[in-house]
């Protein structure tokens, strides 16, 4: 069998193992053999082109693959659960920064023979393009998200002129490197991945921290369509069919993000969201008046000793807090006592799609109790106590109620209907969006202030007496 | 349309089918009523309270018999006096509705359909969500178990409730249900009600939650079987599983002081459960209490109608159980015939409807034949699903939408999809070969085929991907979009001082990390679900 031959199958197998692997997390049941599919499939993959391409250089790609194999492995062996979304981010900008440095060497290759050297161009173009943008915007996620640089959206003036006029310096960039022998083109390529790169980092950069889900699922779907345009570069078809593979995932999960915020995609990437001052001040305004009930400890435990149907609302004050575990001890404290305790995750809470969801299983949680908003939104007038922990513009009811909210429309939780509902917060200040909360007030709500693990410990101790 | 009364005939039969109550609705209804004199008085309702309640006194039972439509509780039968029968009064073409329990009154049901007379019998209106307002056999069941208590209570020489007097301690009354039932759980709460320490054994399962929900203790048998049949009942079990059951029973004879039995299985002979040598284990003085008794019984000795005794123990055997309470008994049966009627259109559109469940599960005789049993619309699953029609329509309806939404979603989509990779065939096929093409642009082409296709194929695959693997699906995606290491592994092999070669090294570096990381982290997330 010929090289090509054996590539080609290799190819087929490793492809339809990826489809397998995304196909298996339909289910938790299935999603362990969709992650060995994966790999298999990469062994596959890369199995095969190392037999065929590689002709030398063993010694420095091995070192290399080494050694980016013990930080992979290091990596994800040590990160925290609640630290999720910034290794998310940190692994989509090294797929930006491979597909911009494969751009490039594929650029300068003196030995590629091309049919048709404008389209070769053009495809180069685009994954140094989509690949600089994903990079930059990637690790400006990442810092975000670990608070190094601030949540608050940058607001530059004029920043959609700045963003097209950005584009429209890629393009004529491409224009004059188009078709130009190496040596003539390679500054003009160089200046379209600055340029990308600056824009990355803008993008990001005009976007909230509450939008986090969504620019992460984003630039996973730039990570894919990268990786699909250096297929293209190299006439590589596994590499087309894994990037349009992860770059639909990435568009589907924004567009469910969206979907859940009940804003338009194009909101959310030029978005510099809960910034309209006008909305929140108003309602501070009808505020001062109204007062918020507090609890203590000693209330909360006996509410919740007395209740026989609690849901708990998990935020991501819980991630900042680290008190999943806690949770889940509670849980397995009110489920001794008779109680029947689940959770209600908003497609939005925390700061990654499903990030509740691994936080809960982290602990232990078991997965068939914690359920979805519209499993649960219609179950809370049944429901004795709900918990609120470190959430908030989640369960705003000024979402349905309130049209001059800015978010206005957005679904959300409607734990207002149960018979009680006990917010944990860490003070009063108001969620990401900036708005204020008519939850705090209503007759039901009663609030708890403090750290949302040392309380929950608290609680726990007192329910265990 | 006009109603009829009859008084019931049968010996010691003391409920009537309808009380100044129910008459009250059935006129409400647009129903004429007549009632024949002393109906109700064994239930007390004197005739006056009838007649308050718009209903007509008639005399003679024949005047009575002779209205378009007679509801009674018993199946028609030989009159008191040796003077015919009750069919002999039907009226031809005309309606009943009572208990008719055509599976042993095959003669009665013949005799009926020959008169042209459309029956209706209580006891075979399936028991479904939707008809359990008129569902006279638990309505009836719940008084028989109440009623049971009352009349072991009557017998047994004790309190039920323990007491601690000055005189000294007694101990509370033991009492054994076998059958959560409707009987059975009524019972349950009567005995419970009294103060005695309740135990319960049933072959189904599910009952578990509804005997502790009324402060009973449920028996179970170390032992893997599933009971539950048709309709409610419990179904005949395996021969191990008996014989585990017989042995807990044997253990509990020595024990308790009264048992409860309500086993029935439809269409056959009431099971033993209770056996000679468990009645010779119990303590003198106890109390069997069987609900089978008309159909053969559950205790072996139990005379049906009677209170009889053995090896010291007593076996009540009364059959009329429902009759010793002919008020209530009387008002709920009514109340089940009045929300019946109300089912079949009242007094103005009084009509039998064959493609109403209910109606067609209780039809007897209908226009001269003997519609019972029913047909099955499904032959096997009758067996083993409880309700046996009702769910065929409703997963249908469930299902429907939720098949409709994924293609809602992928739909466009898909469509836009299809047109480009169709578009993209036809311009390579055509213009490939007769235009002149360049090899470049085609090839570019075929990619942008495969392109499409793989889009077409994420967007199908994702969309099936539930909301709490998100979190892995990204970091799997994450590790898969590594692919990238081939970009770097095809320059890689040349001069390594050459910047293509070098530049293709540090992707390799940077896709591993992602290789590794994305897959690690995914294993490690997806070993924490669990259920």
């Amino acid at each position: 069998m010929d090289n090509q031959s054996l590539l080609t199958i290799a190819c087929l197998t490793a492809s339809v193992l990826f489809i397998l692997s995304l196909r298996g997390l339909s289910g938790q049941e299935t999603a362990k053999r969709g992650n060995t599919y994966g790999v298999v499939g990469m062994i596959f993959a890369v199995g095969a082109t190392v037999l065929i391409a590689l002709k030398g250089n063993f010694v420095p790609v091995i070192g290399a693959v080494a050694i980016a194999v013990a930080i992979g492995w290091v990596l994800a062996a040590r990160v925290q659960m609640t630290a999720m979304p910034e290794l998310v981010a940190v692994l989509h900008s090294f797929v930006g920064l491979a597909a911009v440095l494969v751009g490039f060497a594929s650029y300068l290759d003196p030995n590629g023979a091309h049919d048709s050297l404008t389209i070769f161009h053009i495809e180069i173009w685009v994954d140094v393009f989509i690949g600089a943008i994903t990079f930059t915007g990637s690790v400006l996620a990442f810092l975000k998200l670990r608070g190094t640089v601030s949540g608050r959206p940058t607001l530059l003036p004029g920043r959609h002129f700045l963003n097209l006029a950005m584009l429209v310096a890629c393009v004529v960039c491409a224009g004059l490197y188009v078709g130009q022998p190496t040596e003539a083109g390679l500054q003009y390529l160089l200046i379209v991945a600055v340029i990308a790169s600056v824009l990355g980092v803008h993008l990001v950069a005009a976007i909230g921290g509450a939008d986090m889900p969504v620019v992460v699922s984003m630039l996973n779907s730039y990570s894919g369509w990268t990786a699909a345009a250096a297929g293209f570069m190299l006439s590589n078809d596994l590499l087309i069919i894994t990037g349009a593979l992860v770059g639909s995932s990435g568009a589907i999960l924004s567009y469910i993000m969206c979907e859940a915020m009940n804003r338009s995609i194009w909101n959310v990437i030029f978005g510099g969201f809960g910034t309209e001052g006008a909305a929140p001040a108003k309602a501070a305004d009808d505020g001062e008046a109204r007062e918020v009930v507090e609890f203590d400890d000693g209330d909360t435990v006996g509410v919740l000793q007395g209740a026989k149907n609690v849901i708990i609302v998990p935020g991501y004050g819980m991630a900042v807090a680290r008190a999943q575990h806690a949770v889940n001890e509670m849980t397995q404290l009110l489920r001794k006592n008779g109680c029947t305790v689940r959770f209600a995750i908003h497609p939005v809470a925390g700061r990654l799609p499903g990030h509740m969801n691994i936080l809960l299983a982290e602990a232990n949680v078991p997965y068939d109790i914690v359920l979805e908003m519209e499993e649960i939104n219609e179950d809370f007038d049944d429901t004795d106590v709900v918990l609120v922990i470190g959430a908030n513009d989640i369960v705003n009811p000024g979402a349905l109620e309130d049209e001059s909210s800015p978010i206005y429309g957005m679904p959300v939780l409607e734990v207002w209907n149960a018979k009680r509902t006990i917010m944990m917060k860490r003070s009063r200040r108001t969620g990401y969006a900036g708005v204020d909360n008519p939850l705090f007030y209503h007759e039901n709500t009663r609030m708890l202030f403090g750290d949302a693990r040392e309380t929950m410990e608290k609680l726990n101790t007192g329910l265990r007496n | 349309m006009l109603i009829g009364i009859p008084k019931e005939v049968k010996t010691n039969e003391k409920r009537v089918a309808a009380t100044p109550d129910t008459v009250a609705k059935l006129k409400k209804m647009g129903f004429d009523v007549c009632i024949q004199a002393g109906a109700g008085a064994a239930a007390s309702y004197p005739d006056a309270s009838y007649e308050e309640a718009g209903a007509r006194l008639e005399a003679s039972a024949e005047a009575v018999w002779q209205s378009d439509l007679v509801l009674k509780v018993n199946p028609p039968q030989a009159l008191g006096n040796g003077s015919g029968h009750e069919t002999d009064l039907l009226k031809e073409n005309g309606n009943l509705i009572s208990f008719l329990w055509p599976a042993q009154n095959t003669e009665l049901i013949e005799s009926i359909a020959a008169k042209n007379v459309t029956s209706l019998g209580m006891e075979s209106v399936p028991r479904i969500s939707r008809a359990q307002k008129l569902d006279a056999l638990s309505s009836m069941g719940n008084i028989a178990g109440y009623r049971a208590v009352l009349e072991a209570a009557n017998i047994f020489g004790s309190f039920f409730t323990g007491q601690i007097t000055a005189a000294g301690k007694v101990p509370p009354a033991k009492v054994l249900v076998i059958g959560a039932g409707v009987a059975g759980l009524s019972a349950i709460g009567a005995a419970r009600g009294l103060g005695a320490i309740v135990r319960a054994f049933d072959t189904r399962p599910v009952v578990k939650d509804q005997v502790e929900s009324l402060g009973g203790e449920f028996l179970e048998l170390d032992f893997e079987e599933d009971g539950t049949g048709a309709g409610g009942y419990a179904k005949v079990m395996s021969k191990e599983f008996i014989d585990a059951e017989m042995a807990l029973f044997r253990e509990q004879a020595k024990e308790v002081d009264i048992v409860i039995t309500t086993a029935l299985i439809p269409g056959k002979k009431a099971p033993i459960l209770w056996t000679d040598d468990m009645l010779q284990l119990m303590k003198p003085g106890s109390v069997v209490v069987d609900l089978a008794a008309e159909q053969g019984g559950n205790c072996e000795g139990t005379v049906a109608g009677q209170v009889t005794v053995k090896h010291h123990v007593n076996l009540i055997g009364y059959t009329d159980l429902t009759s010793r309470l002919p008020t209530t008994a009387s008002q709920l049966y009514a109340q089940n015939l009045v929300h019946l009627l109300k089912d079949m259109g009242g007094g103005e559109n009084y009509n039998v409807d064959l493609e109403d469940e209910v109606v067609r599960g209780a039809l007897i005789t209908h226009q001269g034949e003997v519609t019972w049993p029913p047909p099955k619309p499904e032959a096997p699953p009758a067996q083993e699903t409880k309700p046996a029609p009702k769910p065929e329509p409703k997963p249908v309806a469930a299902e429907a939408p939720a098949k409709e939404e994924v293609p809602k979603k992928s739909g466009p989509w898909g469509a836009i999809f299809g047109l480009g990779l169709v578009g993209a065939w036809l311009f390579l096929h055509f213009n490939a070969g007769g235009l002149s093409v360049s090899a470049g642009t085609e090839k570019f082409l075929q990619h942008l085929t495969v392109f499409v296709l793989a889009v077409f194929v994420g967007w199908q695959v994702i969309w099936n991907v539930t909301a709490s693997l998100h979190t892995p699906l990204m970091s799997v995606t994450n590790a898969i979009s590594g692919i990238i290491i081939i970009g770097g592994l095809f320059q890689a092999s040349g001069d390594i001082t050459h910047p293509a070669a070098y530049l293709g090294i540090a992707a390799i570096f940077f896709a591993t990390i992602n290789i590794a990381g994305g897959f690690l982290v995914t294993k490690r997330m997806l070993a924490m679900f669990h259920k």
